[in-house]
């Protein structure tokens, strides 16, 4: 399996990141550098094998559901790059 | 004031109680050889402003009898990983480069309420991706240690390179690191350190911004042993705001400093052995086991078959988790943003350019590994080979107390080499990647230097929350290694 072009530019735009044309190329090279690498995983016989889902072996903690945090809406927005009255800006979304 | 390098939290501690010096005069001596540092580049931001109120608190404290234990007064450098409150975090990303915490991570909060002094945060690899410090938005970090004869800018390693050279270097007592694969480990080898990752969920991730969330642990880089089994039990603490933190007590770590290591059975996996490894890593190797026979342990070769898996787990299982930790810099609630004519458009050119190319890199890979139709054939895969390298952890310590083996494949490198090959890279973490892929403890403690005179690691690990054996055999390894040597 290798990537393509096209592909690193589908998985780009999934992840929102912004790639200039002449990067795809490269940057395919070094993904399938990579990717192949990882491959070797499939030698591994993993058949009938739980996939690890937590480290340290531990009862998921229960708390009461009550409310613990709020009523900071400046703190919440402090660090808001475009932030208008109580809310967040960003560019139109709606017609 | 002597070499600052001399002082130590036990001794500073110690120091501070008989009153032979205050938490402001450290503080001082330290804040200036801070500021006459910074060719090193160790601080992303400096907060002497705050040391100084800290220090002066920190010695009321002591004159009314209340010190809080023996970090209190203590000048540390902190990641610039861990939020602080009201203190600019960055992570060493452009993309949070003008981020204030408006709240204070667990860990760093439990410092701060150990009466710690923080003299600033220290720079990383952004977003702790990386080995050697050098893919940090505010540029790489020097390591304070130089080849004999030759004039050569090392790198510190990584991700925790600003902890290690303000430690090394002279501008802290001791700093916070974190681990993913070997973030505070490896780079305490590359600089004559104490670097040392607790169980998975011994200190919280609260506040601590998140690489990938399995693997991230918290820990300190110090320069003794008895150092970091103090400035740990600071850090450590359940806390309900971490799901993952594990609801049991630390057990007393620096009085398990103070016991021998007679009769411990001191595993020596036969994996670790790699093909073109320097000779003096092996020979240290050898050095190290030599020490434990003649301290009374008994020395058995195991086998983790494993191993030479866990690297391709690693990055697959840690990639998939950041590029879903990082979809959270959109520019809309805090960070870095670009503006773009529709919201998609304003997210790519947001994240093209407020993430740098390694993180770009991961993020793409997780983004893989994770989409759609390859889901199993790659995370659930990897996942699975995690448990496999966990098990074989897990049979060996039935019966072994602790495994010796190197801490990383070479010495401290030269700046630009390793460049070109991201996987040459990642390579560097390939003794410390599987306790971290099975949550283990693991301490790196110096054990010698090379033919260049630079320092080299040994690493020990231990089974699931046994950080008292860990302990108990760091101190006995460091006390037969007897490392003396100073950038």
């Amino acid at each position: 399996m290798s990537l393509t072009k096209d592909d690193v530019r589908k998985i780009a735009f999934l992840a929102r990141i912004r790639v200039p044309d002449e990067r795809l190329e490269p940057l395919a090279g070094e993904l399938n550098n990579i990717v192949g690498w990882v491959e070797q995983l499939g030698e591994v016989n993993t058949d009938g094998v739980a996939p690890m889902t937590s480290v340290v072996e531990t009862e998921t903690p229960m708390r009461e559901d009550v409310v613990t945090d709020g009523g900071v809406q400046d703190k919440v927005l402090a660090n808001a790059p475009d932030g208008e009255g109580a809310f967040y800006g960003v560019p139109k979304v709606v017609e | 004031m002597s070499d600052l390098r001399d002082w130590t939290i036990a001794t500073a501690s110690d120091a501070m109680e008989k009153g032979e010096v205050s938490s402001v005069e450290l503080t001082d001596a330290f804040i200036a050889a801070m500021e006459a540092g910074r060719t090193l580049n160790a601080f992303i931001t400096e907060t002497p402003e705050l040391a100084r109120e800290r220090a002066a608190a920190s010695d009321e404290r002591r004159k009314n009898g209340d010190a809080r234990g023996p970090m209190d007064g203590i000048p540390i450098g902190m990641k610039d990983l861990f939020c602080t409150e009201g203190v600019k975090t960055t992570a060493a990303s452009h993309i949070l480069d003008n981020f204030v915490p408006t709240y204070e991570s667990t860990v760093s909060g439990n410092l701060r309420d150990a009466g710690a002094v923080m003299l600033g945060k220290t720079n990383l690899d952004e977003f702790a991706m990386g080995s050697a410090n050098i893919t940090s938005y505010f540029g790489s970090v020097k390591n304070p240690w130089t080849p004999e004869g030759a004039n050569a800018n090392l790198v510190p390693g990584g991700s925790s390179g600003g902890s290690v050279a303000a430690v090394s270097g002279g501008l802290a007592i001791a700093a916070t690191g974190t681990d993913t694969g070997g973030s505070i480990r490896q780079p305490a080898s590359f600089t004559g350190l104490v670097g040392m990752k607790p169980t998975y969920g011994r200190c919280s991730r609260w506040g601590t911004v998140a690489f990938a969330s399995s693997l991230d642990q918290a820990g300190p880089l110090t320069r003794t042993v008895e150092d970091a089994a103090i400035m740990l039990q600071a850090m450590a603490s359940h806390d309900p705001k971490d799901s993952t933190s594990l609801p049991m007590v630390l057990p007393d770590c620096r009085a398990a400093c103070t016991r021998d290591a007679k009769g411990l059975r001191v595993g020596i996996p036969k994996e670790y052995t790699l093909d073109g490894m320097p000779e003096e890593i092996q020979k240290l190797w050898n050095q190290g086991a030599q020490w434990f026979k003649e301290m009374g342990a008994e020395i058995v070769e195991v086998s983790l078959p494993h191993t030479k898996y866990a690297l391709p787990t690693y990055y697959i299982v840690a990639p998939a988790e950041a590029s879903s930790n990082l979809a959270r810099y959109d520019g809309v609630r805090y960070g870095f943003r670009k503006d773009g004519a529709s919201l998609d458009e304003m997210y790519e050119l947001t994240r093209g350019e407020g993430f740098g190319a390694e993180v770009q890199r991961r993020v793409l890979i997780g983004t893989y590994v994770l989409s759609a139709g390859y889901y199993d054939a790659y995370y659930v895969k990897a996942q699975q080979v995690r448990t496999l390298i966990a098990e074989d952890f897990k049979k060996i310590f039935a019966d072994v107390d602790v495994l010796l083996t190197p801490t990383a494949p070479s010495a401290a490198f030269a700046e630009g080499d390793k460049m070109d090959d991201p996987i040459a890279m990642y390579l560097n973490d390939v003794f410390t990647v599987p306790a971290s892929l099975a949550g283990l403890p693991a301490i790196s403690v110096p054990g010698g230097v090379d033919k260049d005179g630079l320092p080299l690691g040994l690493q020990l690990i231990t089974g699931v929350c046994q950080e008292e054996t860990l302990f108990r055999a760091a101190s006995a390894l460091e006390m037969a290694a007897g490392f003396e040597a100073r950038p």
